[in-house]
């Protein structure tokens, strides 16, 4: 889900209640279509007994807004800039949280 | 207002005291310590002491109130105060205030402090405040958030892996010029490409030391500058803009809110970049130097990896740039920004012994808060340029 303003069509991400462009009672939350372009991607370098390298990415959804995420489901390293990504929402493998996060997948294998 | 009188006067003060204390490791040393030990050397410098202080301008990474805090130890009772916290660019923007408070006579004698024992303390957790929607990812801030940006801008404008480590080369080979620098034995740009990554694309060559220190200067009115003990420096333009706090908000990676701080300080100083000897930006990765030299207007949006490569920045370059050895290689309590201040106001007075910078008349300090989030540029110059 994702926040929509009724009035001017913007999304937003993070969520917020009041913003530039949107009044508070404008905003609505619509349905996300998932899809997303990798818009900067790194390899976070750690140790493997300190649970291996991993990817951060900012992810440029197909709404508009971007978000810091995971890119998973291939090596750090192969995750490209403009890479076409879905969203899954998963419990995270390196957390303790039971909490589910939006992550990423690469939309198609190449 | 009248909407007639400008914003800002042109030289109407100056900075007339800077100093340093424990530099690098300091075990023991508080930050409220070194920041007094910095504030009584900058004092010892300009010729003035505490009583002269009727102004504060604080921050450091442990006080929620650094200007009440600093205020307190030092025992003084200032009539103003700013604690503008917006990151390592606050002392610049804390510049421009107490430029415009001198001017609106609400105070006479600025100091403005900074103290951190960041590496003898490894407590760096005032810089880390991961939002919520972020934290479940895990992101190393800051490493992350400017490796990312590093990652786009060789993305869309070709900048390589050699060019980041030209900055960082750049800096060391001024540090080693630098009495005071951390890091002073030679590192060459094949070292930087041997080296492992950290977050790719940088290295640790390519992100700036963690230290300890303590740092301060002096402002006053310009009137009452050029009695005092050092030539003063004076405030031509000063700027500030900023577009978001986190790097995922950033609404192009590849540009910085300096792109407009920086036009808006050249204006008020009335002059350009390429009237500018001596430029000290905020190295806090070697990204940043490339990203501020092209937001500033020293080079073409896209083309900083190619201004500062072949030793264009490094000692009998192009362009003299972070003449101390920048955050890089000299010193990086935990912020820099005082630290761009301290140098541009070193090279202007003459006073930077091996690192000299001939004929310096005009420098740029320009300070970067958050992740590239907070920009501040601040135009100084010497007596000549008046």
């Amino acid at each position: 889900m994702l926040q929509r303003s009724r009035k001017s069509g913007i999304y937003l991400f993070y969520p917020r209640s009041f913003a530039r462009g949107v009044a508070g009672e404008d905003l609505e939350w619509v349905e996300a279509s998932g899809k997303g372009v990798v818009y900067s991607a790194t390899v976070v370098r750690r140790k493997s007994e300190q649970g291996g390298n991993y990817n951060i990415s900012i992810v440029q959804l197909a709404e508009g807004p971007r978000m810091l995420t995971r890119v998973l489901g291939v090596e750090p390293e192969a995750v490209r800039i403009d890479m076409p990504v879905l969203a899954r929402v998963e419990r995270p493998s390196w957390a303790d949280s039971a909490e589910p996060v939006i992550m990423f997948y690469p939309a198609h294998r190449s | 207002m009248t909407g007639k009188r400008p914003p800002q006067s042109r030289g109407s003060t100056a900075i007339v005291g800077t100093g340093y204390a424990g530099l690098g490791l300091a075990p023991g040393w508080t930050p409220l310590e070194l920041l007094a030990g910095a504030t009584e050397r900058a004092l010892a410098d300009a010729g003035l002491t505490l009583d002269d202080v009727d102004g504060i301008c604080a921050g450091t990474f442990y006080h929620f109130w650094p200007t009440l805090s600093a205020a307190e130890y030092l025992g003084i009772r200032p009539r103003w105060s700013n604690a503008d916290s917006v990151g390592g660019s606050s002392f610049l923007a804390q510049v421009l205030q107490a430029a415009l408070a001198i001017d609106a006579g609400l105070c006479e004698v600025v100091l403005i402090a900074y103290g951190s024992n960041a590496r003898s303390s490894r407590n760096v957790n005032g810089l880390i405040e991961i939002p919520r929607f972020e934290a479940m990812y895990a992101p190393p801030v800051p490493l992350a958030s400017y490796a990312l940006a590093a990652a786009r801008h060789m993305h869309e404008y070709g900048t390589t892996r050699a060019q980041l480590a030209e900055v960082a080369v750049a800096a060391r080979k001024w540090a080693q010029l630098n009495p005071d620098a951390t890091l002073r034995e030679p590192l060459r740009v094949e070292d930087v490409l041997a080296a492992p990554t950290v977050a790719d694309p940088l290295t640790r060559h390519d992100c700036c030391l963690i230290s300890d220190g303590g740092a301060a200067l002096i402002m006053t009115s310009a009137g009452r500058a050029r009695d005092l003990r050092q030539p003063p420096i004076f405030v031509l333009g000063a700027a500030a803009a900023h577009w978001h706090r986190e790097i995922s908000q950033m609404p192009d990676l590849t540009r910085t809110a300096a792109t407009e701080s920086g036009p808006r300080a050249f204006a008020v100083a009335e002059v350009e970049p390429s009237d500018i000897d001596v430029v000290q930006v905020y190295d806090a990765f070697s990204i940043n130097t490339i990203l501020f030299l092209e937001d500033l207007g020293f080079c073409k949006k896209g083309e900083g990896g190619q201004f500062v490569a072949n030793g264009a920045i490094a000692p009998g370059g192009r362009l003299a740039v972070n003449t101390s050895g920048g955050g890089l290689a000299f010193v990086h309590p935990g912020a820099f920004g005082l630290f761009c201040l301290i140098e541009a106001t070193a090279q202007l007075r003459r006073q930077a012994g091996a690192r000299q910078v001939d004929n310096a008349e005009l420098a740029v300090a320009h300070g970067n808060g958050g992740a590239l989030s907070h920009q501040c540029t601040v135009v100084l110059g010497s007596a000549a340029t008046l």
